[in-house]
Order: structure tokens, then sequence, then C-alpha cells
């Protein structure tokens, strides 16, 4: 998957890696705006207060 | 071994058939190879999931709960006509014995979601404060603006009785995430639109999720008729787990109406935070 990943990225090493962090950051950024709030709403409901 | 050989890494001293017969060298991606590489794709956003969790949207929704509990301390001195002009004039003068302001203004509770007063806790920071709404559900809770919930049904501050609040330990804002720092006598200060509560911090148990006897009028003595102004502060506990709960109890000592500017306790931080 990542190999086949890193073949399709163009241009020499320093391009690919560049190409590849920006990727990254884009994934993350993604993850951590829409994502994470909607799993956090979904998973953890976090009680912290007492209740019978 | 001969499978490897097609990636070709080193030139084949001997023509490998493998080799001949596959015109690109790439070795074939396996089931297995993608799986793996799928499940640890998988183990580094769940990681991520809660660096952002307990760290990153909880140094955001901080930032943006103190600077919301700031704006509204503004906007409650602006509606003030003779507010912030002498704050510091009047504790000064002559009698250095604080003036007597009679008993405290009690307000009715307000509706769900609808802002009731901040908290200013200084053993929490000197950049502490945070917006107390009615209702401990979770879009007060998880607000990103509000934090800390008010128990319906439990009183109001300055009221004979008990006022419980609840917020986060960890994550979301954690409004309460240092109550386990609080010493004897700590102030724990509510300031609403009437005024500023001074309570004193005098103990914290550790307490079952099940245990509503912290929210009765006298704490842990449901059906007693209350004598004394109560603040509980509940969170969960351990920090990172909602195992258990860990309530702070403090005692209400003083008020002051806004006119008088923020209680000594808080002077400085008050000030400091930009808000007067």
């Amino acid at each position: 998957m990542y190999a086949a990943l890193w073949r399709i990225l163009p241009g020499p090493l320093w391009v690919r890696l560049l190409t590849l962090v920006i990727l990254v950051a884009v994934v993350v950024g993604a993850l951590m705006t829409w994502v994470f709030p909607v799993v956090d709403g979904i998973v953890n409901p976090q009680d912290v207060t007492v209740s019978g | 071994m001969h499978a490897r050989s097609s990636t070709g890494v080193e030139p084949a001293e001997a023509p490998d058939p493998a080799a001949a017969a596959a015109p690109d060298r790439r070795p074939r991606p396996s089931v297995v190879g993608v799986l793996g590489e799928i499940l640890l794709t998988l183990g580094v956003v769940v990681l991520l999931f809660l660096a952002w969790q307990l760290w990153w949207n909880d140094a955001i929704l901080a930032g943006s709960q103190t600077s919301a509990a700031r704006d509204l301390s503004r906007e409650w001195d602006a509606s003030e006509p003779s507010s912030s002009s002498p704050p510091t004039a009047e504790p000064a003068s002559p009698a250095a014995a604080a003036p007597d302001y009679g008993l405290p203004v009690v307000a009715s509770a307000p509706d769900h979601l609808d802002v009731l007063g901040n908290l200013w806790v200084p053993r929490f920071g000197s950049d502490y404060v945070r917006t107390i709404a009615q209702g401990t559900s979770t879009d007060v809770l998880n607000s990103t603006r509000l934090g800390i919930g008010h128990y319906d049904d439990t009183q109001m501050p300055g009221e004979v009785g008990n006022f419980a609040i609840a917020a986060h330990r960890s994550a979301y804002g954690g409004g309460m995430h240092l109550i386990d720092q609080l010493q004897v006598g700590d102030p724990i200060v509510i300031e609403t639109a009437d005024g500023w509560y001074v309570y004193r911090f005098t103990n914290l148990e550790y307490v079952l999720a099940s245990a509503v006897d912290v929210l009765a009028p006298v704490p842990q003595h449901p059906g007693a008729t209350p004598g004394d102004r109560i603040i509980t502060l509940t969170t969960c506990n351990p920090l990172y787990s909602t195992a258990e709960r860990v309530a702070a109890y403090g005692v209400f000592e003083s008020w002051q109406p806004r006119s008088a500017g923020p209680p000594a306790v808080v002077a400085d931080i008050v000030a400091a935070s930009g808000v007067q």
C-alpha cells in the first residue's frame, strides 16, 4: 500500500518527501477537524457528574 | 527466497528466470501485507485521536472557555454603571475591616444552558476563570464557551444549602483538572451579574458515581435542614478515568456587590486577566 504510494509519487527524493509530509498533514488535519469531533460524541460519554 | 530475488535490489549474477518473466521488478502486494499496513495505520489514528482528545482539543477548549468567561465578566461590568470606577478605593478606605454588605443576593436559577456566573479559583492557576451554566449535560460540559455545569435542583450561589457544580477533570478544557491540589482555606469565588461570592475550600472526598447525596443541601445528609451555605465541586476520578467521582466542598465566607469590585482574594488574578 505505502510502497505503491511511494512509487506513484513523482519527482526526486526531496520532492517525494515534501509531498508525503503535506499529504500526512492534510490527512491529520482533516481527522482533527471533522472526524474526531464526531467520533468523540459517539464513543466517549466521559460522564463527570454524580447521578442515581 | 526465490520470490525475494525478484525484488532485484542487487543485480543477479546468473539470469533469474523469475525476474526475467516479470517485466517490472516490484514485489506483488500480498493480502497480509496490505492488511498489516491498514492495521498499523488504524493504530496510529487511534493514538492520534487520544492525543487530540487529551491535549489538542483540551487546550483549544480551555482557551476558548477562558476567553468566553472573561468576555462575560466584562459584559457584566459594562452593564453595571457605577462599577469599576472605585474598585480599590473602597477597600483601601479607613476601616480596613471588610464592609458588611448584608445577606448575599440570591438569584433564581436560569434556564438550561443559560449562564449564571463565573468560577475563579486561584489554586487552579492565575489565568483560571470559567463560566458556569445551568445543567450538567454534555452541551454544557463539552461546550467551547461554558464548561462548568450547575446541577439542576441544587441551590444558587449565596443561598443556604448546596451550590453544586460539575466539570471535566481532563479533556474538554479540564475545568477541574487540579481539584486534588486544593488546600484547606483556598478561596473558591463565584462571580455573577449581582456580585462576588467567596467560599473557602474545606475538604474533598472520593465517592462513587452514584453518590448523589453529595448534592444534598447538607452534603451526605439528605433530608437534614441546611444552615450553612455550601459549594460542592464534582468531577471524575482518577485522572483520565471515570471510575469514581471526587467531591470538593467549600463553605461560604462573604459576599459583595459588583459595585464593590472583586474581593481581595481574587483581585490580582482578576486584574491580571484584563477583565477589570
